[in-house]
């Protein structure tokens, strides 16, 4: 498993980049994460998404798809990509230190 | 005193489950299966009638028909679901109680979730499958369509029978070559997924069969809009696939009733279930069986097939007030038909991927291999459906539990024999 080093802390990481050990997660994280995904500055809704992220992973055990995203966080498809770009589930499952939401087979 | 079960949905799961616990507890227990119409469709059926190759009125027959004697049959649309008082609230204004509920009532497709998916060209140049209205109009429009960009379309998961947009490909290329027309035609499976299926053997097994076939693979791309008049798939990060004849997989999300009763769904109306006992996480007197479930498994008939064998138990033991001692695997086996008479399967669970190997056993039928053998298993489907499936049969040697003798676990560190 990759090493990463965010905040100054090493945390555990897949190939794909999705956190192994959520417990490694701190919020001071996030915006180094955010911007080595391309996102420069994190906004007040892109902080929202992210946490409502973190909190339907520690509730059901996995992170929302986009739409179920869209529903339950209360920000539409089209805002979540413009936030986003390219996969707002995965990038935000990324950012908040998940898993990859499990996709239905 | 007798126990009231009332199962919502009268399709595979559900008239499975009513068939299988008359059986198990004969007049101890009062059975009502809802649904409200009494036409059941075999779905996989549905693949089959844009090509002609399955008439409509055949993969149709009338619900009552297939439940045992003794078991209600109630015509109607369920309302919502009262979790706390326990009971059902038909449209009709009849309220049904109950002592365990079985929510059995599928998924449903929401093209009116992405823009203009019903608009202009809906039924002409954009068609879908999924339900007998939308596969007939198909196996309509498809004989007149004479060459152009064909261009199959999966919205987004989770969609029921994961595998049938890449059978539809499958076959649409065996349909063109024997017209005649196939250099005439590119065919484009456009999915949001990151690959031709979601685990990494049978992606890489899948994707080999349409490179192999001159199918064309765009992934992930997420469909935002939908323009029938204009020819193109517009994707919610601005790409674009322009179509000739475009066949959309919608949206599927659960059942609306479930929506409408408080605490009953998630945010796309399927109901939480604990994957292993079937039981509901809403109530312990809910169960849940089928495309229902919010669980990670396929939205397959051969799933509800599996999990009516270990819902059965849990239910009855959970009447006896006894603890649930039935497990689901998560076990799916599903038949991909690739054409020129040939099919594929699969086999896998929660913690196993679609591997090769045979099944059920070293002998048996080739996994994640085109062979005769597996299409003749998928025609002969059919029969079992309305035979041993639905009246909730077991099959000798074939059981809930996923079988791992016969598969090449091997092939997850990529050296395979095959
Ligand atoms: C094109 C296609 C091909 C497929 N091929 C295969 C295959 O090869 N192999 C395989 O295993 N599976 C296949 N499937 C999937 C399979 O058909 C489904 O997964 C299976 O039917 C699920 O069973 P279910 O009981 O959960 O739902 P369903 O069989 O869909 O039954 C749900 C029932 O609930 C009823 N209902 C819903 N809401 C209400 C309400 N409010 N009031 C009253 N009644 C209601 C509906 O009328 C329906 O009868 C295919 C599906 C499609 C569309």
């Amino acid at each position: 498993m990759p090493e990463k080093v965010y905040a100054g802390t090493a945390v555990t990481v897949n190939d794909e980049g999705f956190f192994t050990e959520p417990g490694q997660w701190r919020e001071e994280m996030t915006s180094e994460l955010a911007r080595e995904y391309g996102i420069e500055r994190l906004t007040e809704q892109h902080w929202q998404v992210v946490k409502h992220m973190r909190y339907q992973y520690e509730q059901n055990g996995t992170g929302p798809n986009v739409r179920a995203l869209a529903r339950s966080s209360g920000v539409t498809i089209k805002e979540l990509y413009q936030l986003f770009p390219k996969g707002p589930a995965k990038l935000a499952a990324r950012i908040a230190g998940i898993p990859k939401p499990r996709g239905c087979i | 005193m007798e126990r009231r079960i009332v199962i919502l949905g009268g399709g595979t799961g559900g008239t499975s489950v009513a068939n299988r616990l008359r059986r198990k507890l004969g007049d101890d227990a009062r059975i009502t299966v809802v649904d409200r119409d009494d036409r059941h469709v075999y779905q996989p059926g549905l693949l089959l009638v844009p090509f002609g190759l399955a008439v409509p009125e055949k993969i149709v027959r009338p619900r009552q028909q297939q439940l045992r004697d003794g078991v209600d049959y109630r015509c109607g649309a369920v309302d919502r679901v009262d979790v706390d008082d326990r009971h059902v609230q038909l449209l009709d204004g009849t309220v049904l109680g109950y002592d365990v509920l079985v929510i059995a009532s599928g998924t449903r497709l929401v093209p009116e979730e992405t823009e203009g998916l019903h608009g202009p060209g809906w039924h002409e140049t954009v068609h879908t499958f999924y339900d007998l209205d939308g596969a007939t109009a198909l196996a309509s429009a498809l004989p007149t369509f004479d060459g152009g960009h064909l261009v199959v379309n999966v919205v987004d998961m989770p969609i029921k029978c994961p595998v049938a947009p890449l059978e539809f490909c499958f076959l649409a290329d065996w349909y063109l070559r024997d017209r005649g027309i196939r250099d005439r035609v590119r065919l484009t499976y456009v999915t949001p997924l990151d690959g031709a299926f979601t685990k990494p053997v049978a992606t890489r097994t899948l994707a080999g069969l349409l490179e192999e076939k001159g199918i064309e693979l765009v992934t992930e791309f997420n469909t935002g809009q939908v323009d029938g008049e204009a020819g193109r798939l517009v994707s919610f990060d601005e790409r674009t696939v322009e179509f000739d004849l475009a066949v959309v997989v919608p949206v599927h999300s659960g059942e609306e009733y479930v929506g409408r009763s408080p605490g009953l769904g998630d945010e796309l109306d399927f109901v939480p279930t604990d994957e292993s006992t079937l039981q509901s996480k809403v109530r312990p007197d809910i169960f849940v069986i089928g495309d229902a479930a919010a669980i990670p498994t396929s939205k397959a008939g051969s799933v509800a097939h599996f999990e009516g064998e270990v819902l059965v138990d849990n239910v009855v033991r959970h009447l006896a007030g006894e603890p649930l001692a039935s497990r689901f695997d998560g076990h799916t086996n599903c038949f991909v038909e690739t054409g020129f008479g040939k099919a594929m399967l699969i086999d896998f669970n929660y913690d196993t991927e679609p591997l090769p190997g045979r099944f059920p056993s070293r002998v048996g039928l080739p996994l994640l291999r085109e062979s005769r053998l597996n299409h003749l298993g998928k025609l002969m489907f059919q029969s079992f459906y309305w035979r041993a499936l639905l009246p909730g049969r077991s099959i000798p040697g074939i059981t809930a539990a996923m079988p791992r003798t016969g598969k090449d676990f091997d092939a997850l560190t990529g050296a395979s024999r095959q």
